[in-house]
């Protein structure tokens, strides 16, 4: 930890030097965030060019311009050449992406000098950090423009059309993975009128599929469900069923976008040459996964190719970098919101908690001493598998409601069944068939009100109060037949029971009439 | 075919009728066929009745039967009539005792009118269902009473502790069996006035111990008891129809408590013995952390800038009568094209479902209103949330904090999305007596004051930030 100063800390914030880079650390509106937070910010001249952010917008959002590496701590959006990583000064943070577990080399060299650094795409997916997750926010832009960039390559219409020239069908797209960026180009390719496909190891997606107006492909395999956020390493006959699906679909679809990728492995190979092969003429492909090798066959980083038979891959590796304005405000305020995390005074002093597992699971060099890789996070609660669907695990300690073990209920059905069997066999023969009635009635009315709509509820009460009101059945039958004291009290019940009946199915009425849809 | 096997055929297509209706109200599109088979299946059962009853009924008697019934009808057509939406439950309640009270009065004719062929043991078992069908009636009687009065707040809604409450309510059904035998070998009127007593008096302790918050329960189980009670009544009568129809409805009764008790993680059994043990004693008086406030203006330009926004309301909505300025509110945000959508816990209100009703009161189309669990999932991808009136079905203790009281319970996550607005009088614990830990987050602001007004403060918010536009409109004419 730094000595108590009295003055705030530095943030500096250097052009990115990594070629066709475009973003940018912070922005003019998160400067001025940062420097709520207590901190002095420092911007390299010309930082913002490629992004259109002018010098003169971050000086008004309160920040110098300087040497960002003479700052206490450093925002970048790649990881720092050498030459850089020299630059910084002793006892210096660096914030950036990093990816620790595909550059172990760079990892190494960072950790010989006294320094910290956090890797920005090493945060946990737990929802607490959901607004530093950087790697949500670029694959969100990155998704949509892969769309963009399929339909500028296709030169056909997304959309379906009848017009008076004839009859255009809407293009077909497959999205194979429904990650954040899946699921962004699920969006963005529905909304230009595409018949959008999508297929993910993880059967829990579906939804989220189904809810952009996707069809969710399954691939019929046992598969595990993702306890750590992401999907995992399939098992071998998923595998050969999914190769079975992408042929398939390549001589169906018109635009196929990939997002498959496993942390810190290779990308999977998803669709094989001869799957590119039989894809019509003028179909596009959108590798988002070419940086890491790539999901399709014949994919080259940063470039798109024209294969054989007319098919353009798309393998460009800057797809956020292609919307930068935007890229560097969510990147920037991922920033700003990790940058709160370790500000706890707000005074503008970096304090590093390694008890908190969103910064212990971040940081990748502690001055100077590796830490990576951190202990692991486990994150979702996942559901058992086959098993029926629990809305929360409830604590051990909570009393009732635990679950019964399956000898229990049957015995608590047997002698049910037992109790039941001795009250009916020695009961009078007269009183059996209303038994058999009775018992016949309790379970008709359980299987009948067991799926009543909740919205219904009340009215269902009121008709079942009415309907009780048949109680004056009993009292017909007895007025007028006995004595004076029975009559009286005949009559009560009659009187008592009609307001039910008349009263509860006219409010049932009442109430149902209300009930419209929108 | 004689008078007697028509009413038969009659009694077995009534009780279709009512199987048909209570299967009806299973889904809206359905609903309203619902209750025209309800009312067919009641005409069937009282025309055969009164055909049955006319063998051997005097002329008064017809006579009679026409007074109390014109007189019931009356009634109950004016009360339906003029009942507000927010008073569904005391009328409900209300309901329950009417029944209770006619299956008690059925129940006491049974003994005073006996049939002269009855012998041996079936007289005896006539005389075990007249003790059973009094006292059910009578406890649905003064149970339902007592709810009405926490209900409509003539009596306070606090739990009745008296000293061991729970001997008392073991010690009358002890009594019950013991009179039981007792009139089973010796009949008397004294037994059965003495069993009356304390039915009476079991019903109304056996409600007057439960909480406010708990009568969601309450009602549906005295829906049930009711039930139960017509069903006593046809086994006096040896009258299937009656025990067709009692047995529907005390097992629709069971399953809604059955549907509340699984919405608050809390046994039947310890719901009707009564209360969460002692409420507000065992509030967490240490807050702990600040709440941050917000304003009426600040919460409509949140609104207008939203994409997407859940309203949870509570019974503290009911209470403001809040639900048409919410209604105007969900309105005018949808116009603006901001998604939004009603989360409803299942024990929120007083009554099952008694949010729905207040809403479609007020026109809010019912495919918007969605369960807790259709919900639930969506709260992280929310804009804005608006907490109106509720309190522990919002508490995230319940998921978080093993040692809360309300621990496990099932709440909505309102917590997990982007903005949360806690609609609020002021900072007091809820029902539960348990202090709400949302209120500290930070993404939560409270906004204090009567919902109704603060809603309408906030809907003339939204004019105004429509405002400018239009007056720019009006310039470039």
């Amino acid at each position: 930890m730094v000595p108590a100063e009295p003055q705030p800390q530095r943030i500096g914030i250097p052009a990115e030097s990594t070629a066709g880079e475009t973003r940018v650390a912070a922005t003019p509106a998160t400067v001025g965030r940062l420097v709520a937070l207590g901190y002095d910010v420092v911007v390299e001249p010309g930082a913002g060019a490629s992004s259109r952010f002018s010098d003169a917008a971050y000086q008004e959002a309160g920040a110098e311009l300087g040497d960002p590496w003479q700052a206490e701590i450093v925002l970048k959006v790649n990881g720092p050449s050498s030459e850089e990583a020299g630059r910084l000064r002793e006892g210096a943070t660096l914030i950036a992406l990093i990816s620790p577990a595909l550059n172990p080399e760079l990892v190494e060299e960072l950790a010989r000098r006294p320094i910290t650094v956090l890797a920005m795409d090493a945060v946990p997916r737990i929802s607490r950090a959901q607004s530093l997750d950087v790697l949500s926010s670029m694959a969100n832009i990155a998704g949509y423009r892969a769309v963009v960039e399929a339909a500028h390559a296709f030169g056909r219409f997304f959309t379906g059309q009848v017009t008076a020239a004839g009859k255009v069908p809407p293009a077909k797209v497959l999205v194979a993975g429904a990650g954040v960026a899946g699921l962004a180009a699920i969006g963005a390719a529905r909304s230009l009128g595409a018949v959008v496909r999508a297929t993910d190891p993880r059967p829990e997606v579906a939804e989220q599929v189904r809810s952009l107006g996707g069809e969710f492909l399954t691939v019929t395999a046992e598969q595990e469900v993702s306890t750590d956020g992401y999907a995992k390493a399939t098992s071998e006959d998923y595998n050969r069923l999914a190769a079975q699906l992408y042929a398939e679909q390549a001589a169906d679809v018109d635009i196929i976008i990939t997002t498959a990728l496993i942390p810190g492995r290779p990308a999977p190979r998803l669709i094989t040459a001869e799957d590119v092969a039989r894809m019509k003429a003028g179909s596009v492909i959108v590798d988002m996964a070419a940086a890491q090798g790539g999901n399709v066959e014949g994919t080259v980083a940063g470039k798109a190719v024209v294969t054989d038979n007319d098919v353009t891959i798309i393998g460009y590796t800057d797809l956020p970098g292609r919307l930068p304005a935007q890229a560097s405000q969510l990147y920037g305020t991922n920033i700003v919101n990790l940058m709160k995390l370790l500000t706890p005074g707000k005074d503008g002093r970096l304090v590093l908690d390694f008890d908190d597992v969103v910064q212990r699971s971040m940081t990748v060099v502690r001055e100077g001493e590796k830490t990576w890789p951190p202990p692991p996070v486990q994150v979702s609660a996942a559901p058992a598998p086959g098993g029926a669907k629990e809305p929360d695990p409830v604590p051990a300690e909570t009393p009732a409601k635990t679950a019964r073990p399956a000898w229990s209920s049957y015995a608590l059905v047997a002698a049910g069944a037992l109790a039941l069997f001795l009250v009916t066999a020695f009961s009078p023969s007269e009183l059996l068939g209303h038994f058999t009635v009775f018992v016949l009635a309790i379970v008709i009315g359980f299987y009948v009100i067991g799926n009543v709509h909740h919205a219904l509820h009340t009215p269902l009460m009121s008709v079942t109060n009415a309907i009780s009101g048949i109680v004056v059945v009993g009292a017909l039958l007895q007025i007028g037949q006995g004595d004076t004291a029975v009559t009286v009290l005949s009559f009560a019940a009659i009187l008592l029971a009609s307001i039910n009946i008349f009263g509860g199915f006219a409010v049932t009425r009442r109430m149902l009439g209300m009930f419209s849809k929108g | 075919m004689t008078t007697d096997t028509a009413a038969q055929a009659a009694y077995v297509v009534a009780a279709l009728l009512f199987i048909l209706s209570l299967a009806g109200l299973s889904q809206h599109k359905t609903s309203r066929s619902g209750v025209v088979w309800g009312i067919a299946g009641m005409v069937v059962a009282l025309a055969a009745t009164v055909g049955l009853a006319s063998r051997s009924i005097t002329a008064t008697g017809l006579v009679l039967i026409a007074v109390a019934t014109a007189a019931g009808a009356g009634i109950g057509l004016w009360r339906a009539r003029v009942v507000e939406m927010t008073g569904m439950p005391e009328l409900i309640a209300i309901m329950h005792s009417l029944v209770g009270l006619a299956a008690a009065f059925v129940g006491w004719n049974g003994y005073l009118d006996v049939d002269a062929e009855l012998s041996g043991s079936l007289l005896a078992i006539h005389h075990a269902e007249v003790f059973i069908g009094v006292f059910i009636g009578a406890v649905t009687f003064t149970g339902s009473v007592v709810a009405y009065l926490k209900l409509s707040a003539r009596i306070n809604s606090r739990p009745l502790t008296l000293p061991g409450k729970h001997v008392l309510n073991i010690g009358a059904l002890v009594a019950f069996v013991g009179l039981t035998a007792a009139f089973v070998v010796r009949p008397g009127m004294g037994l059965l006035i003495a069993v009356t007593v304390i039915a009476l008096a079991l019903g109304a302790h056996l409600v007057a111990s439960i909480g406010g918050g708990d009568m969601p329960v309450v009602v549906s189980m005295l829906n049930s008891y009711s039930g139960w009670a017509a069903a006593a009544s046809g086994f006096l009568l040896a009258n299937n129809l009656l025990i067709v129809t009692g047995a529907l409805v005390g097992s629709s009764g069971a399953y809604l408590s059955y549907i509340m008790c699984k919405a608050m993680n809390r046994s039947f059994i310890s719901v009707i013995a009564g209360g969460f043990g002692t409420p507000a004693a065992a509030a967490d008086e240490d807050e702990q952390g600040e709440h941050r406030e917000i304003n009426a203006e600040e919460t409509a330009e949140l609104l207008g800038n939203a994409t997407s926004v859940i309203i949870t309301p509570g019974y503290g909505m009911a209470v403001a009568q809040a639900q048409y300025p919410v209604a105007e509110l969900a309105r005018k945000l949808r116009e603006r094209g901001v998604e939004v959508r009603f989360g409803i816990h299942p024990v929120a209100g007083r009554l099952p479902g008694h949010m729905n009703v207040l809403l479609a009161e007020a026109n809010v189309p019912y495919d918007i209103v969605l369960e807790m669990d259709e919900i639930n999932d969506d709260f992280a991808a929310t804009s804005v949330v608006l907490v109106i009136g509720a309190n522990d079905t919002v508490n995230p203790a319940a998921t978080d904090n093993p040692s809360s009281p309300i621990a496990g319970m099932p709440v909505l996550h309102v917590w997990e999305a982007a903005n949360v607005i806690v609609f609020k009088r002021s900072m007091a614990a809820g029902y539960a007596g348990v202090q709400n830990p949302l209120f500290f987050r930070e993404n939560t602001q409270m906004l204090f004051g009567d919902a109704k007004q603060r809603v309408e403060d906030i809907l003339r918010g939204l004019d105004a930030l429509d405002a400018p536009v239009r007056e720019m409109a009006g310039t470039s004419r």
